[in-house]
């Protein structure tokens, strides 16, 4: 196991600190979470194996500071209050690997600052919008739906370990509320009602060399826009994992994990 | 006391197992499947007569409200029914209660021109309501992220008071909305500007903002008084620790009535219409209730801990006639009934000045509900009226101009 920081940086005017989980050894690497919110999870343990990873908490979406969110108005303050924490990390130019909302987010950074981003990592990323194939807004799906629009083996161990709640009530009334605020302060903040804010027309301005990780089973966003992101990212590449669903890096972590690790070393 | 009829303007005709085939009966019923355009014609139009013989019977008020792509109720403008029934009783004592324009999906200063034309139809008898809205009509009709629904609340409900009070042109440069150029043609009649009520469904939020605004909170529940108790409690508490007075005014309340001759009748003759008010126009799916952000943090939680609502939810479809009437969602009975559980449960029980009533309830027909209408105008609504008024309270939040002409009434 590897010692997993939690380090505060101030951002946007120093209105809002950001907590950012730092951990391993190695060169810099950033990782955006989704819309569910960061855990420290065995795809970031591997990774931290030979990288240094800083995975930043979503303004909202640190315990004991729900409304550092409401200070943003939208996308694009998002988009700079990540650009201040690069600076204030000291990332001059780093790899970005963003999942589902965060792989819009690293996107658009990737879009906005292409001088920065030198690797990028977009798994199951949301941003782009076909009206022949409409992602279906997660809230929508009843509670008992989501795990078959998450995951391959929505029984399997990883389900069970992503969907894992307390057993004591006050306990899982407290996670619940966290997990509902995670996706409040993402999706219902800043990708509401359809995740189209506009990246099509940016994401032709990506330079970094980028790789595109999609679950072939993924329900949630259908895998049809892996194609759609690599046909707009100059050079990009695209990894269509078996067997694995809108969380492939959990879902098949011994084939992603090096894929990913191939493709940031080369 | 003020008593005030309260429409949905309802599908009332409902396959019988429509909870069965359809997964909801707002944001996805088919309407290909489910409507019959001329029958719907007729139901507009029973509406708008069932409100307005309301306020020839003597009703203190008349109300309307807004849902979207809902089969319980489609007043997707209310301002449109409004306006109609504003010219339609003329003449009458009676307020326009529109509960009303959703605030976060309707252009504020629009929705300042809106109320401005319908007091000035109706000549000053105008109740502005400014719902927060839910979060099927917000966030997943009209698209507004949820977590902005709120602040957008605010910032509109602020512009529409400036809009309304301000002589001068003003430009506003808001958070969600920018005019370079507010002059609202016309003004209302009403000054400094009709009263405001905010009609809510029990948000620890919504209840600090209220009682921070000096406004009427109206808690627009299905499920009864007993129910309300530990909410009205909340609201109370909420406008104590303001240091505002218990004003009874400030408190309104939507209750479900039947009346008839006698207990009986009133279950024969209403028992199915409750029923399928309970069982299908409340059929919607849990998770439709609050997209991610619809509350904030505090009432997520509060709500969370306290899962009595959810199961109650779900328990309605286990209920029968009975049940909703021993559980007071539904007061039902004779005038002697009705009127002695409002009381006691509602309007002492709560503290409310401001009571609503639906009369018409999910299937309940036209002429029955007439009936409902017409027995409780003449057998129940007198027995209310004065209620509070040996306790001397003021009413700051009706018409005037209606408070004056009830003055001129009493000691003529």
């Amino acid at each position: 196991m590897v010692q997993v920081q939690d380090r505060t940086v101030s951002t946007w005017s120093d209105e809002i600190t950001v907590h950012v989980k730092t951990a391993g050894s190695g060169p810099p690497l950033v990782f955006l979470h989704g819309a569910g919110g960061l855990r420290w999870d065995p795809f970031l343990e591997g990774l931290a194996q030979s990288y240094t990873v800083y995975a930043p908490e979503g303004p909202g979406t640190t315990p004991g500071d729900p409304d550092a969110v409401r200070k943003l108005d939208d996308l694009w303050d998002l988009v700079f209050l990540y650009s201040d924490l690069l600076d204030r990390l000291g990332l001059e130019r780093v790899p970005i690997i963003g999942h589902s909302f965060g792989g819009m987010l690293a996107a658009e950074l990737a879009a906005c600052y292409p001088e920065r981003v030198s690797k990028l990592v977009l798994i199951a990323p949301i941003g782009l919008w076909r009206d022949d194939v409409p992602i279906r807004n997660i809230a929508t799906y009843p509670p008992e739906e989501l795990p078959k629009a998450l995951f391959y083996d929505p029984e399997g161990e990883v389900a069970r370990m992503v969907l894992a709640m307390p057993q004591d009530g006050e306990e899982a009334a407290e996670a619940q509320a966290r997990f509902i605020w995670a996706m409040a302060s993402t999706i219902g903040k800043f990708a509401w009602p359809i995740p189209d804010k506009g990246l099509k027309k940016r994401i032709y301005r990506i330079r970094a060399p980028t790789l595109i990780v999609w679950g072939k089973d993924d329900r949630l966003v259908p895998p049809v826009y892996a194609e759609e992101f690599a046909r707009r990212i100059p050079g990009a590449r695209v990894a269509m994992i078996e067997r694995a669903g809108h969380l492939p890096q959990l879902e098949q972590l011994e084939q992603v994990l090096p894929t990913v690790r191939q493709f940031l070393a080369a | 006391m003020k008593i005030s009829m309260f429409h949905l303007m309802p599908h009332r005709e409902l396959p019988d197992d429509f909870e069965k085939r359809y997964e909801s009966v707002w944001v996805t019923p088919p309407w290909w499947e489910l409507a019959d355009p001329e029958r719907v014609s007729q139901y507009y139009n029973w509406s708008l007569d069932e409100l307005i013989y309301a306020a020839k019977m003597g009703f203190d008020g008349i109300c309307t409200n807004e849902h979207h792509q809902n089969a319980y109720g489609f007043m997707p403008n209310p301002n449109l029914m409004g306006s109609a029934l504003a010219k339609m009783t003329n003449g009458l004592d009676v307020a326009i209660v529109q509960m009303g324009s959703t605030l976060p999906t309707s252009p504020p200063i629009r929705v300042a021109e809106e109320y401005a034309m319908i007091d000035q139809i109706s000549g000053g008898r105008l109740i502005a309501g400014m719902p927060l809205g839910t979060s099927m009509d917000v966030n997943f009709i009209y698209g507004v992220p949820p977590m902005d629904q709120r602040p957008r609340w605010r910032e509109a409900h602020d512009l529409i008071v400036k809009a309304w009070t301000t002589n001068e042109i003003f430009a506003w440069n808001g958070r969600y909305y920018q005019y370079g150029m507010v002059n609202i043609w016309p003004r209302p009649v009403q000054q400094p500007h009709p009263p405001i009520w905010v009609p809510g469904a029990g948000s620890v939020s919504t209840w600090d903002l209220v009682a921070e605004l000096g406004h009427v909170y109206c808690f627009l529940s299905y499920f009864g008084a007993k129910a309300a108790k530990r909410f009205a409690e909340g609201f109370w508490e909420a406008v104590a620790r303001r240091g505002l007075d218990l004003n009874p005014y400030r408190f309104g309340f939507l209750q479900l009535v039947c009346v008839s001759e006698t207990d009986a009748r009133a279950e024969e003759e209403y028992g199915r219409h409750v029923e399928y008010f309970y069982h299908k126009d409340l059929h919607i799916p849990l998770h439709l209730f609050a997209a991610p952000g619809h509350q904030d943090y505090r009432s997520l939680v509060s709500s969370l801990k306290n899962p009595a609502i959810v199961e109650a939810w779900l328990a309605l479809k286990e209920m029968r006639f009975r049940d909703f009437n021993e559980q007071s969602f539904v007061i039902a009975g004779s005038p002697a009934t009705v009127r002695d559980r409002l009381v006691e449960e509602v309007i002492r029980g709560l503290r409310v000045g401001n009571l609503m009533v639906l009369l018409q309830i999910g299937s309940m027909p036209h002429e029955l509900t007439l009936k409902n209408i017409d027995l409780f105008a003449r057998e129940v609504l007198p027995h209310l009226r004065h209620y509070w008024e040996d306790e001397g309270w003021e009413n700051h939040w009706w018409p005037k101009k209606l408070l004056k002409a009830e003055g001129a009434a009493s000691s003529s």
